[in-house]
């Protein structure tokens, strides 16, 4: 009777297991286009025309979404410039890298990565409506591309850069063709940042165009994976994007909250609220003093390496033919090239620790700088006694720049530009590309240059790993672990007092040593006794 | 000789219970502290905070046990206990290597002896709970600390628990090795086993 239940009741345990839900469902209903836009654009007479460059089409834009541009205004995609707290201004416009350095005498190349038209120097006019370039975050074809040093206009006819072919825009057929913003147009500049696929941020590169799950649990697209994008935590209102390096939000103190912008931006605690561990309650025991990307994202630059090391005190060697240089590695990636420098790569990488309370600390290019050891450019504040600092995993890009020997100041060199403009990528003379560049940015050179050490914090964020990625317990708790370099508090595993240990193993010791001696003592004395005849 | 049944059935019990879960309590305690990776610290992990319930729950069936039985009166002590228990040390440091008799004879009534007496008392009185309390209050950091704990309480919290816990080792260490020391070698544990141990007339 029993065993027949069983094989009654086994199609039916079958059955439950099976339907039970062993995938994620997809982030987003699948929906036709009519149930995501109310407009067809490939109808609107405003676009069907022969667009003959970028402001052409946001001026047709404009047409109905008249106040677009003024928004676009407001957002640090377009100033490219973020106010502090402290009265510095940061921002890509003013701050300080150890990459391409800085912005200013190099806007045409930079620029195209701005959301605009035209910068290709300071007389930019910051309140032009028609040169907002609606397109690179709204072309829905994934054929819009600007060119590279275009100053942030496409191609519009048919060239080359770098040897490689780059297409014409097909303005029309892309202006025909907008909706929200999807990955691609979030990763043409974000994805590429540095200059190239996954060189700057580390948790950021192409791989998230169409990520597995071991990249990106949240945004890999597979079939019946979550298929999340930028836009779902990065939720826009108003065109203004949240989430921002220079005001991140270290610690989540709401929880559940999301789509309500009292954490803005959304927070992985937004979603999985302030106790998302339900296995393993003591998890949550850590989430006021542990970030959540620090065990959910173990490695970072996942598939692809991102740039660790920039030396441009090494640019400018030349072979034996007075040519220019590029050395690659064996997976293609250039680890010397005369304008640059020396490049290290790394892929896979842990990242490191800090405390980190939300307020990045920025060196800008006024601030003096100790140039005696590493120059940290910015800075995570943080510690472990405060109630908003949580241990945090960042990139830290490390490198050699030039700097104001005399005033112990950054500087910035123009790196971009025509032979003869001073331009060192051209002319590879860097006291004249300062001196250039310092003078176009109205800033006090003092003639007299040299190397630093710097380093760069990038805090990581992106490419969360599925749960059973995430780091175990023993990876920070154990001596050599991940957090050994993180003083300041006691880590179970990693720490110990001296004096515990000491006392501790002297009691063990001396328990031994004295139960050894006893037992010695013992036995011989009843030796020497039945010896004597006494037992 | 006669034999002498000693040790209830409860009591074998609860001490072969507690053997096992402090030496497993000890064990994978010092794998959380980081002295060694053997069955990994998420494992001991579990298992440690597992058994200090076990622990705790031994302690309080111990206590009711001692109080509803009316056994706890073998810890009590007429006389001068200080000149008992030098009476009792001075038999391990000196009388035992000369073959003396034991200074006191086990009985039914006493099967203790004043040294033995003390011992197990503040073991259990105050070394057990003690660890016990502490080890909680590590493991409930965050809700102590949300009742108003300092922070700053945990590493002292952490370095109470380890020194107790090398304590703990000092004592089993000696306590297997006092086991040694009765009628014969191994009359002590057989009666932990059995109940019954054979004791001088």
């Amino acid at each position: 009777m029993k065993k027949s239940l069983i094989i009654l009741l086994l199609p039916v345990f079958t059955a439950l297991l099976l339907c039970s839900s062993l995938h994620a469902e997809n982030f987003h209903h699948r929906v036709d286009s009519l149930m995501i836009s109310t407009a067809d654009h490939t109808k609107f007479d405003e676009l069907k025309k022969d667009f003959k460059s970028g402001p052409e089409v946001t001026a047709a834009c404009l047409r109905c979404h008249t106040e677009a541009s003024k928004q676009l205004h407001r957002t640090k995609h377009w100033t490219w410039e973020v106010p502090m707290k402290d009265g510095k201004m940061l921002g890509k416009q003013h701050v300080v890298n150890n990459f391409c350095i800085s912005v200013e005498s190099n806007e045409a190349r930079c620029t195209s990565c701005h959301i605009g038209y035209g910068w290709k120097d300071k007389n930019f006019d910051f309140t032009s409506e028609k040169n907002v370039d609606c397109l690179v975050c709204h072309d829905a074809t994934g054929t819009y591309k600007k060119y590279p040093s275009g100053a942030g206009h496409p191609a519009l006819v048919d060239t080359v850069f770098g040897g490689k072919p780059f297409p014409k825009s097909d303005l029309t057929y892309i202006a025909q063709h907008v909706g929200n913003p999807d990955r691609h147009n979030c990763g043409i500049c974000h994805f590429e940042g540095g200059g190239a696929d996954a060189v700057k941020h580390g948790d950021l590169d192409n791989s998230l165009i169409d990520p597995s799950e071991s990249i990106d649990v949240h945004m890999a697209s597979g079939k019946d994976e979550l298929n999340m994008t930028c836009i779902d935590c990065h939720k826009t209102e108003g065109h203004q994007v949240p989430g921002s390096r220079y005001e991140p939000t270290a610690r989540d103190v709401h929880g559940f909250d999301y789509p309500l912008p009292d954490d803005y931006p959304t927070t992985c605690g937004s979603c999985h609220g302030l106790k998302p561990h339900e296995k393993f309650k003591k998890l949550d025991d850590h989430i006021d003093k542990v970030a959540c990307q620090t065990c959910h994202i173990p490695v970072m630059a996942k598939e692809r390496a991102t740039k660790m090391w920039w030396d441009w005190s090494k640019a400018g060697q030349f072979d034996d033919k007075g040519k220019e240089i590029t050395r690659k590695d064996s997976t293609g990636l250039p680890v010397y090239m005369t304008k640059k420098g020396e490049f290290e790569w790394a892929r896979e990488v842990e990242p490191e620790y800090r405390w980190f309370n939300g307020e990045m600390n920025y060196v800008t290019f006024l601030s003096e700088i100790d140039d005696s050891g590493v120059v940290s450019i910015n800075h995570p504040d943080g510690e472990p006694g405060d109630s908003l600092s949580r241990i945090w995993p960042f990139k830290v890009h490390r490198g050699k720049q030039p700097y104001d020997a005399g005033l112990k100041r950054f500087v910035k060199p123009k790196l971009y530009g025509p032979k003869g403009s001073g331009a060192y990528w051209k002319d590879f003379d860097w006291d004249k590309s300062i001196k250039t560049g310092m003078e176009y940015a109205g800033l006090k050179y003092s003639g007299n240059y040299g190397f630093v050490d710097t380093e760069m914090y990038w805090p990581i964020s992106h490419m969360v790993s599925p749960k059973e990625d995430a780091l175990g317990c023993v990876d920070c708790h154990a001596r050599g672990g991940r957090l050994e370099n993180l003083g300041g508090f006691y880590l179970p595993g990693r720490d110990a007092s001296p004096f515990v240990e000491i006392v501790g193993l002297l009691v063990i010791v001396g328990s031994f040593v004295g139960i050894i001696a006893h037992g010695i003592m013992r036995y011989v004395a009843h030796k020497n006794m039945k010896q004597d005849g006494e037992v | 000789m006669r034999k002498v049944y000693l040790y209830a059935r409860f009591q074998r019990f609860w001490h072969w219970m507690q053997a096992i879960i402090i030496f497993s309590l000890l064990f994978t305690g010092l794998e959380v502290h980081g002295l060694f990776k053997l069955i990994g610290y998420e494992t001991a992990f579990h298992v440690h905070n597992f058994l200090a319930w076990g622990l705790l729950t031994f302690i309080v069936l111990a206590f009711f046990w001692y109080i509803t039985t009316g056994d706890f009166r073998q810890y009590l002590t007429e006389g001068n206990l200080i000149e008992k228990i030098m009476m009792q040390a001075r038999y391990y440091l000196i009388g035992i290597f000369k073959n003396e008799p034991h200074p006191f004879k086990k009985n039914e009534i006493s099967r203790l002896n004043p040294l033995q007496r003390i011992t197990y008392l503040m073991l259990t009185l105050v070394g057990l709970p003690l660890q016990i309390i502490v080890g909680f209050a590590y493991f409930y950091f965050n809700e102590l600390v949300a009742l108003g704990m300092p922070p700053s309480w945990m590493e002292p919290i952490a370095h109470l628990h380890t020194l107790l816990a090398y304590m703990l080792i000092g004592f089993v260490i000696m306590h297997v090795y006092m086991t040694t020391t009765g009628h014969t070698l191994t009359s002590n544990i057989k009666a932990m086993v059995t109940g019954w141990e054979e004791v001088e007339e």
